[in-house]
């Protein structure tokens, strides 16, 4: 890795380049999906993919969510390696029946003979003053349905490295790109191929007072709260999960075990989202370290706003900084 | 004969185009002509400065409808006063035909969920950015009509796109099914953001696709705003004459361009090309309508001048009430969830205000 040169790219170019370095090392992979060829997708998530690999590999299809992912179930079976993009994660509806009915069951449906190795892609999230149905954060649902894994990156390096575990996953992977953050800001990604392991978590911060999970769009304004919390001296631990499931408990309850106190961040709705999954994690195996009750920080359990109310919606670095001091202060 | 009953291939044309007259004119009084004359004028101009509003930041993404001027008001105006619309996103002038106030169109293009509520005397639904889904809520509204012996008519508005969505297709099959009361309508304008027409379906036209749900399509010239007038009244008579011998149910593809974008996020450029708009340019409904009421006397410089400053005014007034009216009141957010809150979401909302009252707007507002 070390002789490896390396690019400063965004976020939404790491998927680009991600996408690339697979087609190129392995020719089942094909990207398919609405305005993914000629246009290079609304986000510019695929471009140049068409020129390069041709519209075989890169298809823009009818504009069917069913159809693209029912499709691709059929092709993974047959040994494909599909790549559907949904163009924004507020359009996966349509193709929830074949995702949660078919591409997480088809090899405990088949006993094994079938398998379902895709990555479904979607931007997701909100905070870009997009239209009604952009900007939903709906992970739970996937991370509910057994058989599927959800990913959710927030670097340009994990980025490229999580979706390349991603294709090369024998089964079916939800793959949630923050849009926040496509363009926020650069990193330095390696090129050629690496990996990023599925179901890591990594500590972005190292603390000793309050643990704070969080995903995703979330993380960079997470790591903004806990810096401003210095001034304070509440000394926080941020773990990006990166993964949503399976879960990085082991680094969740290690975490907790440190501080013994617990914010979760996350843009979901609070009800039935993740952060109930990591109180509970926290509660099954931590229990007697805990200090003070775990904190959530989330949406609210309304249908995402337009886009005039989406700051109150979302958390903001204030409410993050509120949240950790309020575990931090209990007493 | 019926306009419906012919082969979906032969598309429906009363104005050549330069407006001059090459089909039957349908009958229709001069006010009515007028009419749809200004609010074609009405809706370009609509569109010209809500594109300018989003690219001086004052609007969110917005979808530009000029080209389909001819196909919306055209449509809208063969309804009667009780029938039902149902619009996808890009319906701005067949809303405001309905009278859904413009500043109301704008509001919701600004972010702001009084946008979205139409008048009380307005039978309109809610705009539907989900591609397709409308078309099954006309129908359900429509089946719902007739078993309940309303009278209305129920027209759905969805792009040639949405025909490859299986929503669509139930909806079509349910309505021929059931036999409901329905005007399927498609904007066919050719592209579904790069995806062009071509690649929705093999089919030769899209009206064809009635006939394996049992009922009539026709194609329409969708610049042709007598054609689509004439076409539309039909169905709309059709869906509301239970003696007619045909199924309720029509699909009208009204075969058309949009001039512009497909949103204000989007570059045709990169997928088009210039040549392809200007043919298409030349079939601009508006002139069309002009030439035609000019020649037959219904129209003259006067009168267009007068149309002309009528409009602006009427399109700076909307800019300025929807600029003037208050940025909705956070709470809004937690209202209209359910008809009473719910302990968990009333909880939330303590929380919120509490927040608010503590830290003020700033702690939610992301710097
Ligand atoms: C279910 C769903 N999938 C994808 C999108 C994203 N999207 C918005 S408009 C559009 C193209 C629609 O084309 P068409 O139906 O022809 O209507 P037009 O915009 O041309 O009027 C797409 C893919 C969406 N809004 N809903």
């Amino acid at each position: 890795m070390s002789t490896q040169q390396t690019q400063n790219l965004t976020l939404v170019q790491a998927v680009r380049d991600g996408l690339h370095t697979e087609m190129q090392r392995d020719e089942d992979v094909i990207v398919l999906g609405e305005d993914v060829g000629k246009n290079g997708g609304v986000f510019r998530a695929t471009e140049g993919l068409y020129d390069e690999f041709g519209g075989d590999r890169v298809v823009d299809t009818p504009l069917a969510e069913s159809g693209i992912v029912g499709t691709a179930v059929g092709m993974a079976a047959y040994g494909l390696k599909p790549v559907p993009e949904i163009q924004f994660s507020g359009f996966m509806y349509p193709a929830f029946d074949q995702i949660v009915s078919h591409a997480a069951r088809l090899r405990t449906r088949s006993r094994g003979r079938y398998t379902c190795p895709m990555v479904i892609r979607a931007p997701y999230g909100g905070g870009i003053r997009a239209p009604e149905h952009h900007s939903e954060s709906k992970e739970a649902f996937y991370a509910h349905e057994a058989g599927l894994k959800v990913v959710i990156p927030s670097t340009p390096y994990d980025t490229k490295g999580l979706l390349i575990s991603a294709i090369r996953d024998p089964d079916p992977v939800v793959f949630l790109e923050p849009k926040l953050i496509y363009r926020a800001f650069r990193g330095d990604v390696p090129e050629g191929e690496y990996t990023v392991p599925i179901g890591e978590a990594e500590v972005r911060r190292e603390g000793t007072d309050v643990s704070v999970f969080v995903y995703g769009a979330m993380t960079p304004r997470t790591l903004e709260a806990a810096e401003n919390l210095t001034e304070e001296g509440i000394d926080c631990e941020v773990v990006d999960l990166r993964t949503v499931s399976p879960l990085d408990r082991d680094a969740i309850v290690d975490s907790f075990k440190k501080t013994g106190r617990a914010c979760v961040v996350h843009e979901a709705p609070r009800s039935g989202g993740m952060a109930g999954e990591i109180t509970a994690t926290i509660q099954e195996r931590a229990l007697y370290y805990q200090e003070a009750p775990v904190v959530r920080v989330t949406g609210y359990d309304v249908p995402y706003p337009l886009y005039a109310l989406e700051d109150y919606y979302l958390p903001s670095v204030a409410r993050i900084e509120d949240g950790i001091r309020e575990a931090a202060e209990f007493r | 004969m019926s306009v419906l009953q012919r082969d979906p291939r032969d598309r429906v044309q009363v104005l050549d185009e330069d407006g001059s007259v090459v089909g039957e004119v349908p009958d229709v009084d001069d006010e009515t002509l007028l009419s749809i004359y200004r609010e074609m004028k009405l809706a370009r101009h609509f569109d010209t400065r809500a594109v300018s509003l989003q690219r001086q930041g004052r609007m969110g993404t917005y979808p530009p409808l000029s080209g389909q001027e001819g196909a919306q008001v055209a449509s809208a105006h063969a309804l009667d006063e009780e029938d039902w619309l149902f619009p996808s996103y890009r319906e701005h002038g067949a809303l405001h035909v309905r009278g859904f106030p413009l500043d109301r169109i704008l509001l919701y293009w600004m972010g702001t969920e009084q946008g979205n509520e139409a008048p009380p005397d307005v039978n309109t639904f809610p705009v539907a950015v989900p591609i397709a889904t409308q078309t099954l809520h006309a129908v359900g509204a429509a089946w719902a009509s007739k078993l309940k012996a309303g009278e209305e008519a129920f027209i759905v508005y969805f792009g040639d796109g949405g025909t490859s969505e299986g929503d669509t297709h139930e909806a079509m099959n349910f309505a021929g099914v059931f036999d409901t009361p329905t005007v399927f309508f498609c904007n066919n304008n050719q592209w579904a953001i790069s995806v062009p027409r071509e690649r929705q379906t093999r089919s030769e036209t899209i009206a064809q696709k009635a006939n394996a749900y049992g009922f009539q399509g026709v194609q329409v010239d969708g610049m042709d705003p007598l054609a689509v007038y004439q076409v539309t009244r039909a169905a709309v008579e059709k869906a509301k004459a239970d003696d007619s011998g045909e199924l309720r149910p029509t699909l009208i593809e009204a075969v058309q361009y949009r001039f512009g974008a497909h949103t204000t996020a989007d570059d045709p450029t990169v997928y088009r090309d210039s040549d392809e708009v200007e043919k298409w340019k030349r079939k601009d409904p508006i002139p069309r309508l002009e030439t035609f009421l000019r020649d037959t006397g219904r129209l003259d410089d006067d009168r267009v001048d007068e149309i002309e400053s009528e409009v602006q005014e009427t399109v700076a007034d909307a800019i300025q009430t929807a600029e003037s009216t208050p940025r909705p009141d956070p709470d809004e957010m937690f209202e209209h969830v359910f008809a009473e809150r719910t302990p968990d979401l009333d909880a939330q909302y303590e929380s919120f205000a509490a927040l608010r009252e503590e830290f003020g707007d700033d702690a939610f507002l992301h710097r």
